[in-house]
Order: structure tokens, then sequence, then C-alpha cells
């Protein structure tokens, strides 16, 4: 029994990214009981999240809402350090950089969809990255890609107009502090 | 709906379609051959790029057999068997296409930069 108690700080920021982290590890539980027609093919309704923080408190709050939940979802699903988590920290790496890009897009011509779309494509890129390169380097691989590219862009489509329907019911926040 | 489509947005999702159908006719659509298989008796006894016109008398259990490489495409010209439906079926340019003339043991495929399926491999 320790006796000595450690006590973290922690600023309403960190309490804001723990609770958008939980809901979106939440989401990539539920969705990690869907049956998929091909591994690999997924919603990705955790991405929602992820873009709707990006576009409410910025991009490094995204930042960690999406390794966090890579991380913590992979615990639970005891996928930890297996290549299915290298699969999806790497997409996830792959989304945060082109959606680091994309975020200074002009938002007047550039909504939630574009983001959507295109963390969708570097996502899936990575991931075929990673399983040609690491996992299976065989042509064969490659054949798949077409599907891949396609799933990405319809769950690309269909999350971003969620996120652009959630973005406009909400009540807009008053400007939160960068953390 | 369109509330939520900005006018960038359409244009993502125009690169996006077109990204997805290039990929499909990369990948999928159907690939020229690049080089042709003879296999006689199920041994292969001839490999040979399409680039150059020539011809292969393939020895089988019937007889010669004629094969011709021209511009590209491959066909077998002459045979002994009795149905010559592989002479029937004419000029061969995709790849995974094949000719095979069972009676006399000869079969021609094509093979390109990739294989679209390989059921036909011995």
């Amino acid at each position: 029994m320790t006796l000595s108690v450690i006590n973290l700080p922690t600023a309403p920021d960190d309490h804001r990214i723990a609770r958008l982290a939980a809901f979106a590890i939440g989401l990539s539980l539920m969705e990690a009981v869907l049956p998929s027609p091909l591994p690999g093919v997924k919603p990705g309704l955790a991405n929602i999240v992820t873009l709707l923080v990006l576009q409410r408190f910025g991009w490094r709050a995204a930042a960690w809402v999406s390794l966090l939940r890579v991380v913590a979802g992979s615990l639970l699903l005891g996928t930890f350090l297996s290549p299915g988590f290298v699969l999806s920290f790497s997409g996830a790496m792959a989304s945060l950089a082109i959606l680091a890009l994309a975020c200074k897009l002009a938002p007047n011509w550039f909504g939630p969809v574009s983001h959507s779309i295109l963390a969708a494509f570097a996502h899936i890129g990575a991931q075929m990255a990673v399983v040609y390169f690491w996992l299976i380097p065989h042509s064969g691989v490659l054949y798949l890609a077409p599907v891949f590219a396609a799933a990405a862009l319809l769950f690309g489509i269909v999350n971003g107009l969620v996120v652009a329907r959630l973005l406009d019911e909400a009540a807009p926040v008053p400007a939160p502090a960068q953390s | 709906m369109s509330q939520y489509f900005k006018p960038g947005d359409w244009l993502v999702t125009l690169a996006g379609m077109l990204l997805v159908g290039s990929l499909f006719a990369q990948l999928w659509g159907r690939s020229e051959g690049t080089s042709v298989v003879i296999r006689s008796g199920g041994k292969v006894v001839a490999e040979a790029s399409l680039a150059r016109n020539r011809n292969f008398e393939i020895q089988g259990p019937l007889g010669t057999t004629l094969v011709t490489v021209e511009n590209r495409r491959v066909r077998i010209a002459k045979d002994p068997s009795p149905r010559q439906y592989c002479v029937q079926q004419g000029w061969l340019s995709h790849a995974g296409e094949a000719a095979l003339c069972l009676p006399n043991q000869v079969a021609v495929e094509l093979a390109g930069a990739v294989k679209p399926y390989d059921s036909l491999s011995y």
C-alpha cells in the first residue's frame, strides 16, 4: 500500500481533451464490433470526434484526442503494439499531418467535408504503405487499393457531413484558450 | 445537405472520385501483356518478350505447334490438334489470356506487369 499520493496538476483544457478522447474511444470500441466485409474497411466514426475537435479547439487538441484514442483504444481492445495498432497509429499520424495542412485552407471554401475526405485518404494511404512495405510485401496487396480508396471517399464524405451537421447544431463556444 | 458542402468540398470530392476511378482503371483494368510463356507437357519451354516478332515451333506428342509473336500479340498459327480450338482463338494481347492445345499438350499464356489471376499456373 502506497502512502504517498502523486497529484498531477490538471488544467481545464486537459479535462476537456480527456472527455473528448473518451468519447472517441467509445466510438472506436463500438465500431470494433461492427462486422466488416473486408478487414480495413471501417467507417472511422472516431474521426468525427477528431474533426469536431479540430474545428472548435484547434489542431493541437485534435492531435491529443486522436493519439489518445489510438493508444487507449488499443489497450482496451488488447491490440496494443500489435500490427493492427501500428496500422491505426500510422493512419492517425498521416491524417493529423494532412489535417495540419488542410486546416490552413480558406474556411469559406473548404469545410469539414474536405478535411474529412483528405484525412480519410491520408489514413488509408499510410496504412496501405505500412502493409505493403512491412507486413505483406506483395503486389497483390495493391489490388485492393481501389476498394479501400473508394471506401475512404465514401466514409470521408459521410463523416464530413456528420461533422458539418453537428457544428451547425452546436451553439458557438466562447473561444477557448489554446492549449 | 448542400448547405454543408462548400465549393471547395465539391472540388475535393471530385478529385477523390478521379483518384478512385484512376486507381480502378490502373489496377483493375486489363493490362497489356508484356511477355509470353509457352509450356509443353506442363514444363515451360520458352519465355519471350512480345517486343520482338518471332515464331516458335513446339514439339508435342501429335507433332509441331507453331506459335507466332507479331506486333505485341500472340497466336497459335498451326497445330495438329483435331478440333483446332487454340488456333481459332486467334490473337491474344492482354495479360492473363491463354490458349491451350490440349491434344498436343501445348499452352501459351501472356504475362503482364500485374498478373490478373493465377489459376492458370500448373
